[in-house]
């Protein structure tokens, strides 16, 4: 009796070795296609070692990546802290990528190798092919060929230009990284190798064939008319296609000082901003679901006698360390763990399709008692981001148990007010501020290509469209102002508007440098 | 079934490009912070790995960042313990509400962050404005060298390295405890089958017999093969311990004038003087004393902390120094042990008379006593062109001028900036294939 009991467990004791991580592995996929439901992208599990999770880390997570000093520095961030023990690494690291590459630490015990596996090539995996966002906006079967092109490009541009002229473009493109993506217009898909080495040719050819008499023409005579002054305006937008939120985009196309391989590099850039725009949007749900996963499966097995207790209890321990949230008075708050409010909210779905009370049919008519909450979950997590998917989905239950409130701070006023608190009154304010705080895009300076005369003197002219009041720290803008002058070549202006009122605030230009 | 696969014996220091980019990057600011250090530290801590604060010029990765305290800003908090809406609480004074964190590798948090630079990075950047020659340079920075010694037995190893006596011993004990059938038994068997066999008539008992022997036969067969003759648990590598040449001992001799003609530039080049001579004794010697004297009108040895930066007032009589160094070396290195080094530092000036005293001091003993004595007059850099390398110059340097000629161990020089310092040791350095070699 007791053989059979034990003969049922995927694995015994600690150590792993790749026959137990792929019986761990067949169990849980079984669990995860058949009982769950999800749907992944095929899985190829990589063992890594800690020295190369720290250079995973400091590539921004890629497997391939160009060289560039920014990643020594935070690798030398990043080393200092996992040396000194202030911070352990990450047990997993996934890249949204088809097949969809999971790194695993070969420090994990074989009980951590199962639940790395179920969290990170179930719960991430399945999120990154079914969530609209990563849908719409990247292409997980591209992005590898992409990051080899990039890397080899850049190592060549560094081959014939010289690494300081690589690096410069780079810096500059890297501090307007935050602008260089499209929030709202859909942006192209990654280009196939041909089209792409078509349009370097194009490039290529343009540039052989350039000929500097055409711009010794004779110009028209100005005419002086406001009404004709303000109609070569708006034509000239609608020619550059102004207003324009993605700075790399309009740099890239219309900077008249860049060399065809400097734009390239631009674009690269961007094209990797744009390619991690949706995880920022959506690290509530993304760690949410994939912790929810790992937890269900993980049971699930248990369940089936197919985890031991003692290692079950390892990975509970675990479990809890990892959607484990301080109150904001706690020495520990770093803000709120995405890991356990999306974990948090995804049970209580459960809860609520599965058990609901009076309050929950009241907020949630749509599926409360419906029964089948891995259909609402799947249906969540294919349609929403984090906003969204807060409010709408963040009930009162939640709120108690988090027991969140919210805390409104003027710059104007000597204290900060309690806006409101889970109570009654407060849940919808204090949702839809918890919502709003998760909206990337409203809490991103949104900084606009207003107008340039290309004919004229040239000047870009730059817009901040202030929110609530929140205008830029001084430093740094004028600095990063600085690198949008080194891209576009003539001077750049950035005045900060109040949209209410059209009133400009404060406006800054690198004339003023000298 | 996923794929999987091992990338644990992939190419290591995958970064390693990207973190020589950001030291090029931060080159300068670090020259600085080590150039402090290298002036602050002691001498024989000057070639250890360096912590250094993040650089922040030419370092810094700006973007657009919402500046703290302007404008309406929400934040949803966890863990309401008192707080009821519409209840005011008083702002912190410094830092804004719960919101700002830095970002990792982006923010302010970065400020409270040393990165360490190794050795080699270290003496790179010590190297840099003292003009080394490059095989200099990478003898320096090569460390002590090492040389297999036997130490014993292992169960692992290479096929070159095993230990035949040993691994035949453990065999032989083996086969005797599980009693392995030897040879000569097996050969007496088959030769009686063999006897029986040719026998033209074989008789019923003699055919049981043979039926027995087979079967017997037959057993010690199976039961050698059970128990090999060398089984993989005998063998025995002979194990190798890397040590470190042994090095003798040295001691070296730090003097310098400390009147007040000797300001910051003076000790700080007399410092660099000592650090370098420092690094090329520790290349050769295990271990290494260093003796601080310093004098003006009277010679005492002190600790490195006095030595470099306290100020005494009084004449100058260099003379006391060589005396008081001879003294210790009477006391406390005999020169037959102890490989004896010594750098002067001074910046020239001495009573009238003294020098002469010195030389005859330098000539009779102590270039005697010393493997290497290098003299350095630091001047001011205008200077340079007044005396170039011609013999005028202050009493002292005169004095030594004479020595210089007759002692092959004794080097001197006039040294105005860091690139200077160099050439007083190159005859040190020239010497050393020779010394190499020595066991």
């Amino acid at each position: 009796m007791a053989r059979r009991a034990t003969s049922g467990l995927l694995f015994q004791g600690s150590d792993w070795n790749f026959t137990t991580l792929s019986r761990a592995y067949d169990a849980i996929e079984q669990v995860a296609l058949e009982e769950m439901g999800l749907s992944v992208y095929p899985n190829q599990l990589e063992i890594i070692t800690s020295e190369q999770m720290l250079d995973a880390y400091s590539s921004v997570g890629m497997p391939l990546m160009y060289q560039h000093w920014s990643f020594g520095k935070r690798f030398a961030y990043e080393e200092h802290h996992y040396r000194k023990g202030h911070r352990g690494l990450a047990y997993e690291l996934v890249i949204n990528s088809n097949p969809c590459i999971t790194y695993l630490m070969e420090e994990n015990t074989m009980a951590m190798q199962a639940l790395v596996t179920a969290h990170a090539a179930f719960g991430h995996n399945h999120f990154f092919k079914n969530n609209y966002l990563f849908r719409q906006w990247t292409d997980a079967g591209a992005i590898l060929s992409y990051m080899d092109f990039a890397k080899k490009y850049v190592t060549k541009c560094e081959e014939r230009h010289g690494t300081a002229a690589v690096e410069a473009i780079l810096d500059s493109a890297h501090a307007l990284m935050d602008q260089g993506v499209f929030r709202y217009r859909r942006p192209p898909r990654l280009s196939s190798e041909k089209v792409r080495e078509r349009a370097r040719e194009r490039l290529e050819y343009e540039e052989q064939t350039y000929s500097d008499l055409w711009r010794t023409l004779p110009q028209t005579a100005e005419s002086h008319d406001p009404a004709e002054a303000e109609r070569d305006a708006s034509e000239r937008k609608k020619v550059l296609n102004l207003p324009e939120e993605n700075l790399l985009y309009f740099l890239e196309k219309h900077s008249l000082i860049l060399e065809p391989w400097q734009r390239e590099l631009l674009r690269i850039v961007r094209v990797i901003a744009q390619y991690f725009y949706p995880q920022r949007q959506t690290k509530v749900m993304n760690e949410g679901c994939a912790t929810f996963v790992h937890y269900t499966i993980i049971n699930r097995l248990y369940d089936q006698g197919r985890i031991g207790e003692g290692h079950m209890l390892e990975l509970l321990q675990s479990h809890s360390n990892v959607v484990f949230q301080p109150d904001f008075d706690d020495r520990r708050y770093p803000g709120i763990n995405p890991y356990a409010l999306g974990f948090a909210m995804m049970q209580d779905i459960q809860r609520i399709a599965t058990e609901p009370t009076a309050e929950d049919r009241d907020w949630f008519p749509s599926f409360a008692g419906n029964g089948d909450w891995m259909e609402t979950l799947r249906d969540a997590w294919a349609n929403h981001r984090d906003e969204s998917f807060i409010l709408q989905y963040l009930s009162p239950a939640v709120m108690r148990k988090f027991r969140l409130f919210h805390l409104a701070d003027r710059a104007s006023e000597r204290f900060v007010e309690v806006a409101s608190i889970h109570n009654e009154r407060g849940y919808s304010a204090v949702r839809s501020a918890l919502s709003n705080s998760y909206d990337v895009a409203a809490n991103q300076p949104d900084i606009q290509v207003m107008d340039v005369d290309l004919l004229g003197d040239r000047h870009l002219r730059l817009q901040h469209n202030i929110k609530s009041g929140i205008v830029l720290e001084e430093g740094s803008r004028n600095a990063t102002l600085r690198h949008v002058r080194h891209l576009w070549g003539y001077e750049v202006s950035l005045a900060g508007v109040d949209p209410q009122t059209g009133r400009t605030v404060y406006e800054y230009s690198t004339a003023k440098d000298g | 079934m996923p794929n999987f696969i091992d990338r644990r014996l992939n190419p290591k220091d995958k970064s390693l490009g990207n973190r020589q980019r950001f030291l090029k990057r931060a080159r300068e600011e670090l020259k600085r912070v080590i150039k402090e250090q290298v002036k602050s530290d002691r001498i024989i801590d000057v070639d250890a790995a360096h912590g250094v604060p993040m650089p922040t010029d030419g370092a810094s990765e700006p973007t657009f960042q919402p500046a703290r305290g302007s404008g309406e800003r929400n934040y949803v908090l966890p863990g309401n313990k008192q707080f009821s809406a519409g209840d005011r609480l008083p702002k912190p004074e410094a830092g804004g509400g719960g919101g700002g964190k830095g970002r990792p590798g982006t923010g302010e948090s970065e400020d409270d962050f040393q990165f360490i630079l190794s050795r080699e990075e270290v003496l790179d950047l010590f190297f840099e404005d003292l003009e080394l020659p490059d095989m200099v340079k990478l003898s320096l920075k090569e460390t002590v060298t090492f040389k297999p010694r036997r130490a014993g037995f292992a169960t692992a190893g290479t096929p070159t390295n095993i230990n035949v006596g040993r691994t035949m011993r453990n065999s032989f004990g083996r086969r005797m405890a599980l009693h392995r059938p030897k040879e000569k038994e097996l050969t007496v068997l088959s030769e009686e089958i063999a006897r029986l066999e040719a026998a033209p008539e074989i008789s019923p008992k003699d055919r049981q017999r043979l039926s027995e022997l087979r079967s017997e036969l037959e057993r010690i067969e199976r039961k050698r093969r059970r128990i090999p003759y060398v089984d993989p648990v005998d063998i025995r590598f002979n194990r190798f311990e890397q040590q470190p040449l042994p090095n003798a001992n040295a001691v070296m001799f730090c003097l310098m004038d400390v009147s007040a003609s000797m300001g910051e530039r003076e000790k700080d080049l007399a410092k660099r003087f000592f650090v370098l001579l420092h690094l090329f004794l520790k290349r050769r010697y295990e271990r290494i004393d260093i003796v601080f004297i310093r004098h003006t009108d009277e010679a005492r040895e002190v600790d490195e902390e006095t030595f470099f930066y306290s100020t005494q007032s009084g004449g100058t009589i260099v003379s006391t120094a060589l005396e008081e160094m001879i003294r210790i070396i009477e006391d406390r290195y005999p020169s037959q042990i102890w490989n004896i080094y010594a750098a002067q530092a001074s910046d020239g000036d001495n009573i009238i008379g003294d020098s002469e005293h010195c030389a005859a001091l330098l000539r009779e003993k102590l270039t005697k006593l010393c493997q290497y004595y290098a003299y350095v007059e630091i001047i001011d850099e205008r200077e340079t062109e007044i005396f170039g390398s011609t013999d005028n110059g202050t009493a002292l340097w005169r004095a030594y001028r004479t020595v210089d000629g007759e002692k092959s161990n004794f080097q001197m020089t006039r040294i105005a900036k860091p690139a200077d310092i160099y050439p007083v040791f190159r005859r040190l350095f020239a010497r050393q294939p020779a010394t190499r070699t020595r066991k």
